[in-house]
């Protein structure tokens, strides 16, 4: 079970992506005082009583992005083989782990982690290995995904 | 207040643009992330170590601060214990994660790109949460 890294796959832009995520996530942070946390705001828009504008507003940006991002460039290819079981299974783990374990990769992946949060620390290594466990038995001994 | 929803609106397309860009709303890179011991892709390493960098330096300069750009407190999480709770809920969204390759983020910028697959995993996503909402009482209860 050796290591092998796939050079030909390996995209340094995604530092660039990587560095807009953070940014993204401080003017949040500093510009209205709030967590970028996508799995915590997405949630509050459930809530119809406590959701605020700016949540609707974050979340609509999200949904418009590719827009403004196709009026400079194409779309990336994105291709998605998944079945439709495979979808709904993973949608459901994923809403009710998510708030179960109070967020996701950005709110504990980039703000929990930056802010040296043990719980998110604890959060982050824990989604990490549940996933990369899921895809070697997914993948390789079941030949699912 | 129009500031407040003007920033929510920015930070929104900034943060779809930065997943569109890093590859995290392609599922296909997402597993290859995840496959250690298959073809590793680590180009997603990057996206969270550039994510961090940028957000580390917001953090310090945010402890700095005593409000916000438009004059509100700045809300930090307080909770430090790590509880079966969280664990067991960071697990299933592993398990989730890693049988799709999508977490939220993604698959609500997928809802833009038209992506059909995210008009079946992100209802479905909904509907955990909604369980989740319906169930938390109990589950307080029950993890305490």
């Amino acid at each position: 079970m050796g290591i092998q890294i796939d050079w030909q796959a390996f995209t340094p832009i995604s530092l660039v992506g990587g560095l807009m995520l953070g940014v993204a996530t401080v003017i949040l942070l500093l510009g209205i005082g709030r967590i970028a946390g996508i799995s915590g705001i997405f949630s509050s828009l459930l809530k119809p009583k406590r959701v605020e504008m700016w949540q609707v507003l974050f979340i609509a940006g999200l949904i418009l992005s590719p827009l403004l991002y196709s009026l400079f460039r194409p779309l990336p290819d994105i291709e998605i083989s998944t079945s439709i079981p495979l979808l709904i299974g993973a949608g459901l783990l994923v809403g009710f782990g998510t708030r179960l374990g109070s967020g996701c990769t950005s709110g504990h992946g980039i703000c929990g982690n930056a802010r040296l949060s043990p719980r998110s620390m604890a959060a982050t290594v824990t989604f990490m290995l549940f996933g990369i466990v899921t895809v070697y038995i997914g993948r390789h001994l079941l030949g699912l995904i | 207040m129009m500031l407040k929803n003007i920033i929510g609106l920015l930070a929104g397309l900034l943060f779809g643009i930065g997943l569109l860009i890093s590859g995290m709303t392609d599922p296909v890179k997402v597993q290859g992330f995840l496959d250690v011991f298959g073809a590793w892709d680590i180009s997603l390493a990057l996206v969270m170590g550039g994510g961090l960098i940028v957000a580390i330096v917001g953090v310090q300069l945010a402890k700095r601060q005593q409000t916000s750009w438009i004059g509100t407190s700045i809300d930090m999480p307080s909770k430090t214990v790590i509880t079966k709770k969280l664990l067991i809920g960071a697990m299933l969204f592993g398990i989730g994660w890693g049988l799709v390759g999508i977490c939220p983020g993604p698959g609500i910028v997928l809802l833009g790109t038209g992506q059909w697959q995210a008009y079946v995993f992100i209802p479905a996503m909904i509907v955990g949460m909604l369980v989740y909402q319906w169930l938390e009482p109990r589950l307080n209860e029950f993890f305490d």
